[in-house]
C-alpha cells in the first residue's frame, strides 16, 4: 500500500508564538517542531503500513528548516520524504495549500493519504476535506481509528454517543485525531535516528509539482489579516468554598457562563 | 558540540520524560514503587539496547549515547534513571564486552529490549570500597556446577518481576600470589539457593529496586562463568571506570533538573512586593547551580570523548564522578532552599531531587575512592 503522510511543522506550542510585523504570517524562523497531530498520522500510516506492508512517504510543505518535522517522521520509521519548498509559496492560505499539495500528492501517487485533523498554528482543520475535493477521492474526516481491507478502508470517529464507523473505497485522505496510549505516537528509536539520515529527502518546487504560480502565495490568498493584538492575559479564576452549597454554586458559575 | 544523531537522540529522550515520566513518578516514588509501565516504554525506545550492537538486539549506539538518555531522563527523576544505568552498564555491558558467543545469544537481546533487566552483584554487607577485602561470597565448581554461597547487599535491579540475572562476583580459589581469585558467575533469577530479601526502606531512589542477595548452596551450570575464571576483578574495574561516566551523566542531569525547576520557580514565588528571582542572593545561587551543572557536563563529555576514543580515561570518569555528585548535591540543597517550605514537600520535584542526591556521592565508588583513583593516577599511590 502507498500510503502518503502530510506533516506539519509549526511553532513549538510551549515557547511564545507570534506573527510576523511584516506580512502579518506566522513566524516560522525558530522552534520549529512537528505538529502534534501530524505524529498521530505518522503513527497510524506506520501501523497501516506493518499491518498491510507497503511504502510510507512523507509529504511536507513549508520552507527550508521544516526538516525537522521530516527527519522526525522519518526516525518514526517512514521510509522517504518529499519536501515541496519554493519562495512562491510563503502566505498560503489554506486554500492555496491544499491546492499545491493536491497537485504534489498527484505527482507522488498514493492509496490513501493521511493527516492530523488541524494544525497547532493555524487551527483551521479543514486540509483534509479541501484535499480530498481537489482529488477527486473519498474523505473520512477525525478518525480515531483506521482500517484497510483490500480496496475497502473504514474508520472509527468518536461522537458523544460512541463511534460513528464510516467507510469508502480507496484511494482517500483520511484526518486523524488524538488518541490515548497505546495508540500514542512511537518515540524514535537510536536506530531510526540515525537511519534517518540515509533515507531519501526529494526537494521540490512549485515548478516540478506543476502549480500555477497565480494560485498560491499571499498575494493568492483568499483569507487575508487585516489586523490583529494580543490576546487579553488571562483573567483570575474563581474559587468556590463549599459551605454545604458548593454545587449549586459552581452550577450557577457554569451558567453564567453559559456552558450550561 | 554534539552530533546531529545525538542531539535527536537527547531531544527525544527529553520529550520522553516530560511527557511519560513527569506526569506519574511522583506518585510511584510516594508508594516506593517500581516503574515498570516507564520501563516498557524505555524498551520499546530501544533505551536499553543504546550501547548493544544490532546483531545482539541493540541500537548499535556508543555509550556517550546511553550518558546522554540518562542526563536527561535524571533531569527529571533518578530512579528510572539509575533503573537504565544498572541494566545496562552494570548488567548488559559485562555480557557484551566478556560473555561467550553463548551467553550472549541467550541474554542480550532481551536485555537490550528492555525485557529483562541484568543486575551485577559486587558489594557484600562485609563492605563495597574494599573489593576483594571485604569479599566473602565464593562458588566452587563441583560436577560440572558452581556452588555458590554467601551474600551480597544493594543490589539494583535484583528483584524485580523482570529482573533476568544477577552476575555474582564471587571468590573461586587462590592465586599463585595467595590473593582471592575472583570470577563473575550469571545466576538467573529464580535459581533454587538465591533468597531475594524485601526491598531496602531507602532515603532516596525509592521507584528503584534494592536488594540483600542469599546464596545457600546455590547452584548454576559451569558455562554460566562470565568470560574467563580468574577475570573478575579485572572485568568489574573496567565496568565500573565505564559506570562512574554513566553516573556522572545521571548526576549531572538531576543538577540540572534542580537549575530547570529553580528558575522557574525564582520568577513565579514573590516575596517583599518582587518575584524572588529579583534578589540577588536567589540570582547568585541560580547562577553557581548552572555553573555546576555545567562544568560537571564538560567532564563527563570530556571523559566519554576519551573513552570513545580508547584513549585511557579512568582519572577522567573519577573526576567526572567526583565533581558531578557534588554538583548534585549541592545544587540539591540550594534548589530545596529556594523553594523553601515547599522545597521540603514531597510534592514539588526538588524535594526528591535532595533525597536521590545523595547516594550519588556513595554508589559505584565513593567520593574518597575516587579521589583515591586520582591520587593513584598522579602516582601517589604507592606514597
Ligand atoms: C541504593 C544503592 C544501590 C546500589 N547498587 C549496587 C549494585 O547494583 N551493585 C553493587 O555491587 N553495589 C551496589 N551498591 C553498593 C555501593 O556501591 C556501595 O555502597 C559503595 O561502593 C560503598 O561501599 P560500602 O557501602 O560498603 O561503604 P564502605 O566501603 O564501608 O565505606 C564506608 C566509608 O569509608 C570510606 N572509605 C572506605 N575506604 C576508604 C579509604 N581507603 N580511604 C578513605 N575512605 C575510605 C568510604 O568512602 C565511606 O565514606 C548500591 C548502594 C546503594 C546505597
Amino acid at each position: 500500500m502507498n500510503i502518503v503522510v502530510c506533516v506539519k511543522q509549526v511553532p513549538d506550542t510551549a515557547t511564545e508564538r507570534k506573527l510576523r510585523s511584516d506580512d502579518s504570517t506566522i513566524d516560522r524562523s525558530a522552534n520549529g517542531v512537528i505538529n502534534e497531530l501530524c505524529e498521530y498520522a505518522v503513527e497510524d500510516a506506520l501501523k497501516l503500513k506493518e499491518a498491510h506492508g507497503g511504502e510510507v512517504t512523507v509529504l511536507t510543505m513549508g520552507p527550508d528548516q521544516a526538516t525537522d518535522a521530516i527527519r522526525k517522521a522519518l526516525a518514526m520509521g517512514a521510509d522517504k520524504a518529499v519536501h515541496l519548498s519554493d519562495e512562491a509559496l510563503h502566505g498560503s492560505d489554506a486554500l492555496s495549500t491544499s491546492y499545491a499539495l493536491s497537485q504534489a500528492l498527484k505527482k507522488i501517487g498514493f492509496d490513501v493519504v493521511i493527516l492530523g485533523s488541524e494544525s497547532t498554528d493555524a487551527r483551521t482543520g479543514m486540509l483534509a476535506a479541501m484535499l480530498a475535493e481537489r482529488l477527486g477521492v473519498p474523505q473520512l474526516t477525525l478518525a480515531s481509528k483506521i482500517e484497510v481491507d483490500g480496496s475497502a478502508i473504514s474508520i472509527h470517529r468518536q461522537t458523544d454517543y460512541g463511534y460513528d464507523k464510516v467507510e469508502a473505497t480507496l484511494p482517500a485522505v483520511v484526518s486523524v485525531v488524538e488518541k490515548p496510549d497505546p495508540f500514542k505516537p512511537r518515540y524514535p528509536s537510536f536506530k531510526g535516528i540515525m537511519a534517518a539520515k540515509k533515507k531519501p529527502i526529494e526537494k521540490i518546487g512549485v515548478a516540478d509539482a506543476e502549480i500555477d504560480p497565480a494560485q498560491i502565495g499571499l498575494a493568492a490568498a483568499w483569507s487575508v489579516v487585516s489586523d490583529f493584538t494580543a490576546a487579553p492575559p488571562r483573567g483570575k479564576g474563581v474559587v468556590v468554598n463549599d459551605e454545604g452549597d458548593g454545587g449549586t454554586k459552581a452550577a450557577e458559575f457554569l451558567v453564567s457562563k453559559k456552558f450550561i | 558540540m554534539l552530533s546531529e544523531d545525538h542531539e535527536d537522540l537527547r531531544k527525544t529522550v527529553e520529550a520522553f520524560a516530560r511527557d511519560e515520566v513527569a506526569p506519574v513518578i511522583g506518585d510511584l516514588y510516594e508508594k516506593g514503587e517500581f516503574p515498570y509501565d516507564i520501563v516498557r516504554k524505555m524498551g520499546a525506545m530501544g533505551l536499553f539496547g543504546l550501547p548493544i550492537p544490532e546483531e545482539h538486539g541493540g541500537m548499535g549506539g556508543d555509550y556517550f549515547a546511553l550518558c546522554l538518555a540518562l542526563e536527561e531522563l535524571a533531569r527529571v527523576d533518578s530512579s528510572v534513571a539509575i533503573t537504565l544505568e544498572a541494566a545496562v552498564s552494570l548488567g548488559a555491558m559485562p555480557l557484551h564486552r566478556f560473555g561467550t558467543p553463548e551467553q550472549k545469544d541467550e541474554w542480550l537481546p532481551k536485555l537490550a529490549a528492555g525485557e529483562l533487566l541484568g543486575a551485577f552483584g559486587l558489594t557484600e554487607p562485609g563492605g563495597g570500597s574494599d573489593v576483594p577485602g571485604g569479599m566473602r561470597t565464593t562458588a566452587v565448581l563441583d560436577g560440572g556446577e558452581w556452588v555458590i554461597n554467601g551474600s551480597k547487599a544493594f543490589i539494583t535491579n535484583s528483584g524485580t518481576a523482570i529482573t533476568g540475572f544477577i552476575g555474582v562476583a564471587a571468590i573461586t580459589g587462590r592465586r599463585a600470589d595467595g590473593k582471592p581469585e575472583i570470577s563473575t558467575i550469571i545466576v538467573p533469577a529464580g535459581t533454587p539457593g538465591l533468597v531475594v530479601s524485601e526491598k531496602y526502606s531507602k532515603v532516596g531512589w525509592s521507584s528503584s529496586d534494592t536488594r540483600e542477595l542469599s546464596f545457600t548452596d546455590c547452584r548454576v551450570p559451569a558455562a554460566n562463568l562470565l568470560g574467563q575464571r580468574g577475570r573478575g576483578y579485572a572485568q568489574f574495574l573496567q565496568t565500573l571506570d565505564e559506570g562512574r561516566i554513566a553516573i556522572a551523566a545521571l548526576s549531572v542531569g538531576l543538577a540540572q533538573g534542580c537549575v530547570d525547576e529553580s528558575v522557574r520557580y525564582v520568577a513565579e514565588r514573590h516575596a517583599f512586593g518582587h518575584p524572588i528571582g529579583h534578589y540577588q542572593a536567589m540570582q547568585f545561587k541560580v547562577a553557581d547551580m548552572e555553573v555546576r551543572a555545567h562544568t560537571a557536563r564538560l567532564a563527563y563529555y570530556h571523559a566519554a570523548d576519551r573513552m570513545l576514543r580508547g584513549l585511557p580515561f579512568k582519572k577522567e570518569a573519577a573526576i567526572a564522578k567526583l565533581v558531578a555528585s557534588n554538583a548534585a548535591m549541592d545544587n540539591s540543597r540550594d534548589a530545596t532552599q529556594i523553594f523553601g517550605g515547599y522545597g521540603f514537600m514531597n510534592e514539588y520535584p526538588v524535594g526528591r531531587f535532595y533525597r536521590d542526591a545523595k547516594i550519588l556521592e556513595i554508589g559505584e565508588g565513593t567520593s574518597e575512592i575516587q579521589r583515591l583513583l586520582i591520587a593513584r593516577e598522579l602516582g601517589l599511590g604507592g606514597l
